[in-house]
């Protein structure tokens, strides 16, 4: 297990009702947290239009997560 | 730095001013405005949200690949977060380049990849009091099932 913490953004940051909190996860990757965190939270968006960033770097889903890391999960963007 | 997240009024006569080149036969710029309505739903204002350090980043890095696809001079874009009204500018995006054709084709590269890239949320707030997050799956279930199916055709 490790610890992380998770930050949400607009859709997601409503949903979940908090800007950001700490996990204790088993999740290996990216991919796997984002699951966790949308079953625990009801996420509605699939994973494909949204994108993830650690510690301020975008990158892929399947980047292997380590302690202490800040995940951001970032809605289907709408700019423009 | 050619991008910038503006939490203030953009300045499009300023930001042209930075264009200026005496190489330059041409400038094009796009402004998107808010505008009053949505999959026929009267919107009353927007919300704008960015994670900066992110955008910013990777606003930069949509206007170097212009730069690089396409035979311009200079390219700068700027988006606003916060409350925006209607006819408010939420993004600006200019070109400057020695032909008109090339300066067309990045302005519209610059906000397309803005679009579809750069991490900026939009939440409308609509007449009849509701709100939602634009393409995302929550906050107003009708409306986005609206919006998936539009995508989708």
């Amino acid at each position: 297990m490790i610890d992380v913490t998770a930050r949400y953004f607009a859709a997601f940051r409503e949903q979940v009702g908090a800007e950001s909190e700490r996990i204790t996860t088993s999740a290996r990757t990216a991919a796997e947290l984002f699951s966790e965190l949308a079953e625990r939270h009801g996420f509605a968006d699939a994973r494909v239009r949204c994108k993830v960033a650690i510690n301020d770097e975008l990158c892929d889903w399947e980047t292997e997560l380590t302690h202490g890391d800040e995940v951001l999960f970032f809605p289907p963007v709408a700019g423009g | 730095m050619s991008f910038a997240i503006r939490s203030t009024p953009i300045d499009p006569r300023a930001l042209e001013e930075r264009l200026r080149d005496a190489r330059a036969g041409a400038c094009v710029t796009f402004e998107g405005w808010v505008r009053n309505h949505q999959d026929g739903h009267e919107v009353t204002l927007l919300e704008y949200e960015a994670h900066e350090p992110i955008a910013v980043a990777e606003g930069e890095k949509i206007i170097a690949e212009a730069k690089q696809r396409f035979d311009v001079l200079e390219i700068l874009a700027e988006h606003r977060v916060g409350r925006l009204e209607i006819g408010d500018c939420a993004v600006w995006v200019g070109v400057s380049a020695a032909h008109r054709g090339a300066a067309f084709d990045a302005c519209r590269y610059v906000i397309d990849e803005i679009k579809h890239r750069v991490p900026i949320w939009k939440k409308e707030h609509y007449a009849d009091g509701a709100s939602g997050w634009v393409n995302c799956a929550t906050g107003a279930p009708v409306r986005n099932a609206e919006r998936a199916a539009e995508t989708a055709s």
